[in-house]
């Protein structure tokens, strides 16, 4: 018995804002590698993975965007070049990039990135295009340099939190939650037009759903659906209340939004303006006319 | 007038002619009367002397206002005030407090109210809420019966309370009474004391300046019976004792003033004399001039403009000034209220409250005149001879509920010396509480049907009230009696939350607007419009927020974009429709209607009522009585769209909005609302009637209620560059007058006025007209166009005999009389107008012009309506609540406010109840969806629900019937029946089984509704609006017709059975068999199916795929961990099976295989992490344990082949297996490692993924590179081995060679 309730307690997805709070503080001297995930887990067994995951990459993209400044001073960038470079010759072998990204704290992607710049720069002689970049951080054999092409996958492939393999896992994610969530309205026969419907439409806003019937879900009407495959935190809400979700409610009416690893409890605090918040596809809901499930 | 008044008293003219003369439709001077009168002389005076006279008594309340002549008004405000104040500060000063008592709440009561207080000197000039209600309007008669002119009347209150100081209290009452006579300025003629000719001096002085006061507002001074005891005279305050000649000039001395000489009209009247003019200010006591006027008398000229206009300015003055003191309590002001007063009510009222002398029917005095005076004054109000009925019916109210005097031995003794007095007008005949209750129950037995109109809780409180019960019982059970007929009603709830206008694409998308930055940058207008609204909402409430300073920028800058992109008419569109969403008022469509208070007053009764009362509105109550005439204001959410229609400053919104306004305004005037049927056979159809009836009433108070808003804003925007903080000089109005009279209006106020009352709308259009012109600026009554529009209203009400219905129902009449009483008596209207004749020229033309059938004569107001469009109706109740619950002693008639924290719920989550869940779901659902989906349910829902209720009737009822006559006739047949018996149980047996029309009516309306709205929507609709659109019309039109037959069938069928039976006894010697049958004739109920589901999800998968594979992102991170410990950095332990691999294969495997969950970028980025495996499995980065992995290897080597040939339309980026890295680590790996690499190679060449091309032209690179010689040899060798040759080695081994 008591494991199992422990195992429910696993899918723990709202957070106090005070607990959020800690695990930020904790997690503020992590590097974003495999092994940081591990410590996470161990420190909090009551969170998934994902929702962990998620939360420590906002946290860590927050922290990366305060330090961006500092990293990509001119001079800054030639050092790491300059050091890269250097210890590339004395000993090749060795994790560099990674290590140099963990030794000033700034993402091992995000490194990469730069050296790969720099790199090309210096042999091109001209400032490359992002494209040609992120072929090379996707795939790194393109890289004219085999050395420097290990050490750029060796960024890539370890960084948790950037590079083009998180963030193609991040818009799989998303894309994988929109599509449950349709799957979820078509299990209970919920009518409804998604984004592209919408889009086609000419609306000038457009949620993943809207139903063509509104519900309402704990007493709460709803009438469109956005799917958020993250956590749920201060910042990012308030962002997309301001980009999204007031946005839907202007025009729509009120809606809902699934936090599918959960958020910050506190957050869910604008029901009655119309914006509820839950981190899964809510159970309780109730229909226009419920009689009419007869038929 | 007064002579008239005097004569009647002393029965020297007869009651029954003088009613005659009051009911006759013109307002001629009466031929019969020893002097000559005019009606609209007349009446004023009427008014202003029962003020008067009531004066000391009502101590309550909040004054009736008056642009009667009410002195009274002022003198109860006061004197309210006063008690409060006492409280506050038991001692002395307490004129100050009392003034600050006063005017302080005030502000809360009107949205602006704080505003305006501080940046306008005259509130309601500038902001409409201004002034407040306490202190309204008063009458402005040029006939009060004091004549005053505000410093006059000042000059004179302070006269008075000296006198007051050193006479005894009976003496000073018979000052006061005197004075007061002389506000009938000519008819009490010649009777004045040297007081008053004192008085005249000054008088005479204004009159010489042409200027009169006009309304006094707010400003009252007390009088109480009560004589002076002891009183500290403070020398140094001006206010007592103003320097002389002062009077006019400082502020100070005008402030008090509240009286205002209507000299001014006397001087144009040939004699001169001062006719006391309708001036605001009614209190009186003073001076008049002592000239003898009326009795002469010429005719009155009112219309002299030079002298009004004069006047008026002066008045304008005045009421800025007072309304500067009323608005700063620091300012000492000028109560006028008499030292005495204060006093005395300071000693008695310390102590609580001894006090509320219990009137006795026994101690009425003077019944006879008092019965004279209140047929007078009955006849007055129900010829709408008086401005403002309601206004009257809340003075009786108050006259009713008064406690104020205490029955002390000094007030007898004023009274008696009053009623000793020789002149019959000089007596104090509302002097004492009994005759004060004796006189209001009388005009209230006059005034039933009025007063049995109000709602249900206040008829509850008056039949409950115990001065009724004693002075008339027979009234006490008729209003008992009325309570039950009447519907209880509770003004609407707001909505909970913001409810957005929605997005039309027919409407809003991209093709409506010029261009692209257009359409995103309204985009983002509408974001910020809604932005600013939540947080108005938020904040607004909270102290020091003021709109301007707190959002006022962005405002502005939001509607500076518009101006850039052009999107105005957008935007006024949006505007106007979140206008008309959030403060339309009550919901139509949701059937639910609580009623707490009535409900409660039934429960409890009036004495638990009050204490209940007393708690609630300590609680709840925002603040008490605010009379019965507050000035216009923006309640709720349309403050936020005044505030921002001013903050914004948007010439080009305004426009728009205009247009907008107006063009649906027009439209909502046009709307048609059917009526009865007007079929001959009308008992046949009258219960039908009643269900349609109710839906297109609904629709009425819909369409009212929302035209009354559009007008208010309408109005509002139109007079808004013409607002003025102060009433604006002679001069200038001259000139204003000139320079508009020029530009024609925004809407034909009078056309529409003209056609209304042509076609008999007025019942929909002047509501709305009135909302329109109460807003109107200081100058707009005088210019023609309005000026005229204004007269067609006063045609209107003084046409509009309450009860007197050429067809009219009494409640269109009533509340017709209701808001045309209100618009008099807001600050804007002039005061000259409404006893001004001119209007008989204007209309003559109307006279014949009564045209068929209109709105007019059908029974659409409800009480409801009345009271959603005049809130200020509720003032009764509050006035009867508050007197049960005894804080009019206490408060002065104010309730303190005391905000709960925590006493309201807080969301709707708590109170919601499924039901109204359901409601809400249906509003929601129509929210999104064309408007036109909502027209056609409700429309069918309507029609199917009324055909529900024929059927019902030419069936079920029918078949009952005839079975019932069977019934009876066979039971007939037996002997010894007693045939009433009989009857009765027939009839009560068919009243069962008329019960199951229920659910004949739910089968007939699920059967039919379906089909009709499916049939009336486009075929295009989507199933699950169509469906749900059935859903709703059978559920409204189930209702409809339930809700109606559940109330009537009973009452449908014992009528039926009536005449039935009756026919069947008549033709009872004649027994025939007549064959009816009894039967059910259920019709069977054909559920309407609709095709279930839609559609499977998901488009090309494998055929039978169930989609239930790995997720994308979950192989990819799983994947990413392996390649993780590939690239390294690593330690020992972390090495992986080749199982591990294979199922990590499988996996993969799986997820491609679902395409419903894939989307190409993710299935590129699979592929490309299983060839990044794959190079590092064969390169030997990969750590994999190493137990006989011989042949294993090489099935894991066959996995990969199999995901990168599965699909082709999706090549996995094989290159990679051929790219430099791959190649240089495969070279230094193990032979194994080597043989696995061309392995797969060649398995790929073989299988056609790789061409040979491509091999070759990655090999060639192999000669870039350089690798130890032997690496290349082995690495040679092995391709040898494999027969699978090595293209161009040979070159490549020279090349090495080369570089060795």
């Amino acid at each position: 018995m008591e494991s199992a309730a422990a195992g429910k307690d696993v899918n723990k997805m709202r957070i106090s804002r005070a607990e959020y709070k800690y695990m930020s503080r904790f997690m503020e001297q992590l590097r974003p590698t495999r092994q940081c995930m591990k410590i996470l887990k161990v420190q909090f067994p009551n969170l998934s993975p994902s929702t962990l995951l998620s939360i420590f990459s906002q946290e860590y993209q927050k922290r990366m965007k305060r330090s961006m400044a500092r990293h990509h001073a001119p001079d800054v960038v030639k050092w790491y070049y300059q050091r890269y470079r250097s210890e590339a010759e004395t000993r090749p072998t060795a994790p560099l990039l990674l290590e140099l990204a963990n030794e000033v704290d700034l993402s091992p992607a995000l490194l990469a990135r730069m050296i790969v710049e720099c790199f090309v720069e210096e042999r091109e002689a001209s400032v490359p295009s992002r494209h040609v970049i992120n072929n090379m951080l996707r795939e790194p054999c393109f890289i004219p340099d085999p050395l420097l092409a290990k050490h750029v996958e060796q960024c890539t492939v370890n960084d948790c939190c950037y590079g083009p393999l998180v963030d193609c896992i991040k818009h799989a994610i998303g894309l994988e939650h929109e599509e449950i969530l349709r799957d979820e309205l078509r299990e209970r026969n919920l009518s409804f037009l998604d984004e592209n419907q919408l889009r086609a439409k000419g609306y000038d806003k457009t949620p993943d759903i809207i139903l063509e019937v509104p519900i309402a879900v704990e007493d709460h009407i709803v009438h469109w659906i956005e799917s958020k495959a993250s956590f749920g935190d201060d910042h990012s809400h308030h962002t997309y209340l301001n980009e999204q979700f007031w946005s839907y409610c202007n025009r729509f009416g009120p809606g809902l939004v699934i936090y599918w690893y959960g958020f910050i409890s506190e957050l869910d605090c604008q029901r009655d303006r119309g914006i509820l918040l839950n981190d899964r596809f809510p159970s309780d809901i109730t229909t226009l006319c419920q009689r009419a499930s007869r038929l | 007038m007064a002579a008239l008044l005097e004569s009647l008293l002393d029965n020297k003219v007869k009651l029954s002619e003088v009613l005659l003369w009051l009911k006759d439709r013109h307002a001629c001077a009466s031929q019969d009367f020893p002097v000559k009168v005019w009606k609209q002389e007349f009446v004023p005076f009427l008014l202003n002397f029962l003020r008067d006279q009531s004066s000391h008594t009502l101590t309550h309340g909040p004054t009736t206002p008056a642009k009667t002549p009410s002195t009274s008004r002022s003198v109860r405000t006061q004197c309210s005030s006063e008690r409060r104040g006492n409280k506050s500060t038991p001692v002395q000063g307490l004129r100050n407090t009392s003034r600050i008592q006063l005017f302080s709440p005030v502000p809360s009561t009107s949205p602006m109210g704080e505003r305006s207080e501080q940046e306008t000197p005259f509130p309601g000039s500038n902001s409409f809420s201004g002034v407040s209600a306490l202190s309204s309007p008063s009458f402005s008669s040029l006939l009060s019966p004091a004549a005053r002119n505000t410093p006059n009347e000042r000059r004179s209150a302070q006269r008075h309370s000296l006198g007051d100081f050193m006479t005894s209290p009976p003496d000073a009452q018979q000052h006061k009474g005197r004075r007061r006579s002389g506000g009938f300025g000519g008819s009490a003629n010649g009777r004045h004391s040297g007081s008053r000719s004192a008085l005249t001096e000054e008088g005479g002085r204004w009159d010489g300046g042409g200027g009169g006061g006009r309304r006094s507002r707010g400003v009252g001074r007390i009088e109480t019976v009560s004589p002076p005891t002891q009183v500290q005279l403070n020398f140094n305050n001006l206010e007592d004792f103003p320097p002389m000649a002062a009077a006019q000039a400082s502020p100070m001395t005008t402030k008090p003033s509240r009286r205002i000489n209507p000299t001014l009209v006397s001087a144009e009247r040939p004699s001169s004399k001062p006719m006391s003019c309708f001036t605001s200010t009614p209190v009186s006591l003073s001076a008049s001039p002592p000239i003898v006027l009326e009795s002469t008398t010429a005719k009155p000229n009112f219309g002299s403009p030079h002298s009004l206009q004069e006047e008026r300015e002066l008045l304008r003055r005045e009421r800025s000034k007072l309304a500067q003191q009323t608005s700063s309590p620091l300012k000492t002001t000028p109560i006028t209220c008499t030292p005495t007063k204060t006093v005395h009510r300071q000693g008695s009222k310390v102590t609580p409250d001894p006090q509320a002398p219990c009137p006795d029917p026994d101690k009425v005095t003077q019944t006879p005149e008092l019965n004279l005076l209140a047929e007078l004054y009955c006849t007055c109000i129900s010829e709408n001879l008086v401005p403002c009925v309601i206004l009257e019916l809340f003075f009786v109210l108050q006259l009713l509920t008064s406690r104020g005097v205490s029955v002390s031995e000094p007030t007898e003794e004023g009274v008696s010396m009053c009623e000793r007095s020789a002149d019959v007008l000089e007596k104090v005949y509302l002097g004492n509480v009994h005759n004060c209750v004796y006189f209001a129950v009388r005009v209230l037995e006059h005034q039933f049907e009025l007063v049995s109109h109000l709602d249900k809780c206040t008829l509850r409180l008056l039949s409950e009230n115990e001065r009724v019960g004693s002075f008339s019982p027979a009234l006490r059970d008729r209003l008992a009696q009325a309570q039950d007929n009447c519907t209880s009603n509770d003004l609407p709830t707001p909505p909970l939350f913001v409810h957005s206008v929605p997005f039309q694409p027919a409407t809003d998308n991209r093709s409506n607007f010029s261009s692209d930055r257009a359409f995103h940058t309204f985009k983002k207008q509408r974001d910020v419009f809604y932005e600013l609204l939540r947080e108005w909402e938020d904040a607004h409430k909270e102290p020091g927020w003021n709109f301007e300073a707190a959002i006022g920028n962005r405002v502005r800058m939001m509607v500076s974009q518009l101006t850039a992109a052009g999107n105005h008419s957008h935007f006024a569109r949006l505007f106007q429709k979140q206008l008309i969403q959030m403060c339309k008022g009550p919901c139509i469509l949701g059937s639910s209607n609580e009623t707490p208070d009535a409900d409660l007053l039934g429960m409890l009764g009036a004495d638990s009522l009050g204490r209940l009362k007393r708690l609630q509105q300590r609680l709840v109550q925002p603040q008490g009585l605010i009379g019965p005439c507050p000035p216009p204001s923006f309640p709720g959410h349309q403050e936020f769209f005044r505030d921002f229609l001013q903050t914004a400053g948007c010439c080009q919104l305004n426009q728009h909005l205009k247009d907008g306004l107006c063009q649906e305004l027009l439209k909502l005037d046009e709307v048609s609302i059917l009526g009865p049927d007007a079929s001959p056979a009308r008992g046949e159809e009258t219960s039908d009637g009643d269900m349609e009836q109710q839906d297109e009433k609904q629709r009425f108070s819909s369409v009212l209620l929302m035209a009354r808003l559009l007008a208010k804003f309408l109005g509002f925007i139109c007079f808004l560059p013409y607002h003025t903080s102060e009433p604006p000089s002679r001069d200038i109005q001259d000139a204003a007058i000139t320079l508009r009279s020029k530009s024609s209006p925004v809407l034909d106020v009078c056309a529409v006025l003209r056609s209304s009352m042509h076609r008999r709308r007025t019942i929909l259009t002047v509501p709305w007209i009135v909302e329109f012109l109460s807003m109107l600026d200081y100058t707009g009554p005088f210019l023609p166009f309005y000026r005229t529009a204004l007269c067609l209203l006063l045609y209107i009400y003084k046409r509009m005999v309450l009860g007197r219905g050429d067809e009219l129902c009494y409640m269109n009449q009533l509340l017709l009389v209701a808001v045309l009483g209100w618009l008099f008596q807001i600050p804007v209207f002039p005061e000259d107008l409404f006893f001004s004749t001119d209007l008989e020229e204007e209309i003559k033309e109307m006279e014949n012009n009564t045209g068929a059938q209109g709105l007019d004569t059908l029974p659409l107001v409800d009480q409801q309506l009345l009271y959603t469009c005049c809130p200020y109706l509720g003032e009764f109740r509050k006035l009867l609540a508050a007197f049960v619950a005894g804080s009019t002693a206490k408060s002065g008639g104010l309730i303190r406010k005391i905000t709960p924290t925590s006493a309201e719920p807080r969301g709707p989550s708590i109170t919601r109840s499924q039901q109204k869940l359901q409601v809400d779901l249906e509003q929601a659902f129509f929210h999104n969806q064309p408007p036109s989906l909502r027209r056609t349910v409700e429309f069918v829902a309507e029609r199917i629900g009324s055909n529900c209720v024929k059927h019902i009737k030419a069936t079920l009822v029918l078949e009952l019937v005839q079975g019932g006559e069977k019934t009876l006739r066979d039971g007939l047949g037996l002997d010894g029946v007693n045939a009433a018996k009989l009857n009765d149980s027939i009839c009560a047996q068919l009243c069962d089984a008329g019960m199951q029309a229920l659910e004949k009516a739910t089968r007939f309306c699920s059967e039919y509704a379906p089909g009709a709205v499916r049939a009336l929507l486009p075929l295009e609709t989507s199933p699950a609006v169509l469906s749900t659109a059935e859903i709703i019309t059978t559920r409204l039109a189930t209702e409809k017709a339930c809700s109606w037959l559940s109330s009537n069938i009973t009452m449908l069928l014992k009528r039926e059975w009536k005449t039935a039976f009756e026919r069947v006894m008549k033709s009872l010697p004649s027994f025939s068999n007549l064959n009816g049958k009894e039967g059910e004739g259920a019709s069977k109920s054909q559920q309407v199916q609709r095709s279930a589901a839609e559609l499977s999800a998901g488009s090309s998968c494998i055929s039978d795929c169930t989609h239930k594979v790995p997720l994308g992102s979950e192989v990819m991170i799983e994947i990413k961990e392996v390649l993780c410990v590939a690239v390294g950095p690593r330690v020992d332990e972390e090495v992986f099976t080749v199982h591990q691999i294979e199922v990590l294969l499988d996996r993969v495997g799986q997820t491609l295989g679902c395409r419903k969950l894939l989307s190409p970028v993710v299935e590129q980025m699979l592929l490309r992490c299983t060839v990044q495996l794959a190079c590092k499995l064969v390169s030997g980065e990969l750590p994999l344990v190493s137990s006989d992995q011989g042949n294993k290897k090489s099935t894991l080597l066959d996995k990969f082949l199999l995901l990168w040939g599965r699909s082709p339309a999706s090549p996995a980026p094989l290159h990679l297996l051929l790219s430099e890295p791959t190649l240089t680590a495969t070279l230094s790996a193990t032979d194994s490692e080597r043989t696995d690499y061309l392995f797969l190679i060649k398995r790929l060449v073989e299988k056609g993924l790789l061409k040979e091309e491509e091999v070759g032209s990655h090999w060639s690179k192999l000669s870039l590179l350089s690798w130890p010689e032997e690496s290349v040899e082995k690495f040679q060798q092995l391709s040898l081995a494999t027969k699978y040759q090595v293209p161009s080695m040979s070159n490549q081994m020279d090349i090495l060679q080369v570089s060795q």
